[in-house]
């Protein structure tokens, strides 16, 4: 799997995780490039979150939080896009292709539409090539893994 | 407030990229009010030039990233002090006070600028600030109900308006409010209009920048000596 791209999908407990979760359940195929991680809403994830997969040297970041009127905080959701816009115009002042990252809205019931913004990332990532900020297959591995554990953490801290 | 934003990533790159090691400082008063340059600020600008270094074939310069709380105060430089012989440039991210300020205190180290300082103004809403005073050494607005012709009319007239103003916005720019519009529905709303009926005479500029850099004393808080300090 060394030429394949990773893309690390940010996803929000209430919607995209659980359509994920679904589309596994309803044993949808969907390419085995995305590695998912749960955010308590998509309104968690700051711009240096995204900017530090990309610096760890993911190939796409999907972020993926709840139908907007649909967010569980109200409008999580409005402000993550808000976030994923400036990190795309960081991403083209860097000189990375801003296409690499997208936010993307579904509900809960939307296992189908999860396995599809999966192929559709993992197609596009694959069009632009490997990120030239990636590193070799075990250290990608490795990295995405501690960007897991720094999540982990960043959620244990929010609920003490 | 001090507004300042920052600079696009290529021009910062190009001022670095002949250093070995980079410290970017951050400051967290004013620029890390108006999200430019504090903690959270520095830490995406380095990540940011990080992978740009590395996309230019530059990745051996290394950047690493801190934030004192007042850049334009020696005493919080002194945080800093220990660690900037590990370096050959900093770059700030405070306002242009802030970069000359720790380009006084290490004077063999290139100080860049990260951030463009742009104006004192106030937070009009969440994440939009405007202009509302170009500092000028003698202030005016008593005699403008309380809004400054120099700030806001874009050609700084004091006996305004020009002749340019249509439906109250400046003809310099569609968006832009009419200083002299606000400045005499203020008055009117206060009912002192009739103060515009003189010549407001020229200003004062020597307290200005027409009379080189300025400098504030309070005597009475001086401590001896301390006060002759450039
Ligand atoms: S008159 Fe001078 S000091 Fe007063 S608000 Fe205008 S520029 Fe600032
Ligand atoms: S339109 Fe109003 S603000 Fe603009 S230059 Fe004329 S007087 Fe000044």
């Amino acid at each position: 799997m060394n030429d394949e791209p990773l893309i690390l999908a940010f996803c929000c407990h209430y919607c995209a995780y659980a359509a994920a979760d679904l589309a596994g359940s309803m044993r949808l195929q969907y390419p085995g490039n995305v590695r998912v991680l749960r955010l308590p809403c998509t309104s968690k994830l700051e711009v240096n979150y995204m900017l530090a997969a990309f610096e760890r040297g993911v190939d796409g970041v999907i972020v993926a939080g709840c139908l907007e009127g649909g967010c569980h905080f109200l409008e999580g959701n409005l402000r993550a896009r808000r976030r994923v816009e400036r990190t795309r115009q960081l991403l083209a002042e860097i000189g990375l292709e801003p296409e690499r990252i997208e936010m993307f809205n579904l509900s809960s019931a939307e296992g189908t539409r999860f396995a599809e913004i999966a192929t559709t990332m993992v197609d596009r990532v694959k069009r632009l090539g490997r990120s030239p900020l990636r590193p070799g297959q075990d250290r990608i591995e490795q990295e995405v893994m501690e960007i897991g554990r720094q999540a982990e953490a960043m959620l244990a801290e929010d609920k003490r | 407030m001090i507004v300042a934003d920052r600079k696009k990533i290529p021009e910062i790159c190009g001022m670095i990229e002949n250093h070995r090691r980079v410290l970017l400082v951050g400051c967290g008063t004013c620029v890390t009010v108006c999200l430019a340059g504090g903690e959270r600020e520095v830490g995406i600008l380095g990540s940011a030039l990080r992978m740009a270094l590395r996309l230019r074939n530059q990745g051996d310069v290394s950047v690493d990233e801190c934030t004192i709380e007042r850049q334009c105060e020696d005493a919080f430089i002194d945080i800093l002090a220990q660690r900037v012989p590990e370096y050959d440039a900093i770059c700030s991210l405070g306002c242009g006070a802030g970069v000359q300020a720790l380009a006084e205190r290490f004077p063999k180290v290139p100080v860049y600028p990260g951030l463009n300082t742009q104006f004192m103004g106030i937070l009009e809403s969440q994440g939009v600030w405007t202009e509302k005073c170009s500092g000028c050494g003698n202030c005016r607005l008593g005699e403008f109900a309380g809004i400054c012709p120099i700030t806001r009319c874009a050609k700084r007239l004091f006996n305004g308006p020009c002749g340019g103003s249509r439906d109250g916005k400046c003809e310099v720019h569609p968006d832009l409010g009419c200083g002299w519009q606000l400045i005499h529905d203020r008055a009117a709303g206060l009912g002192i209009l009739d103060r515009f009926e003189r010549i407001v005479p020229p200003h004062d500029w020597s307290t200005g920048l027409d009379g080189g850099p300025r400098k504030v004393v309070r005597e009475d808080q001086c401590i001896a000596d301390l006060c002759s300090r450039a």
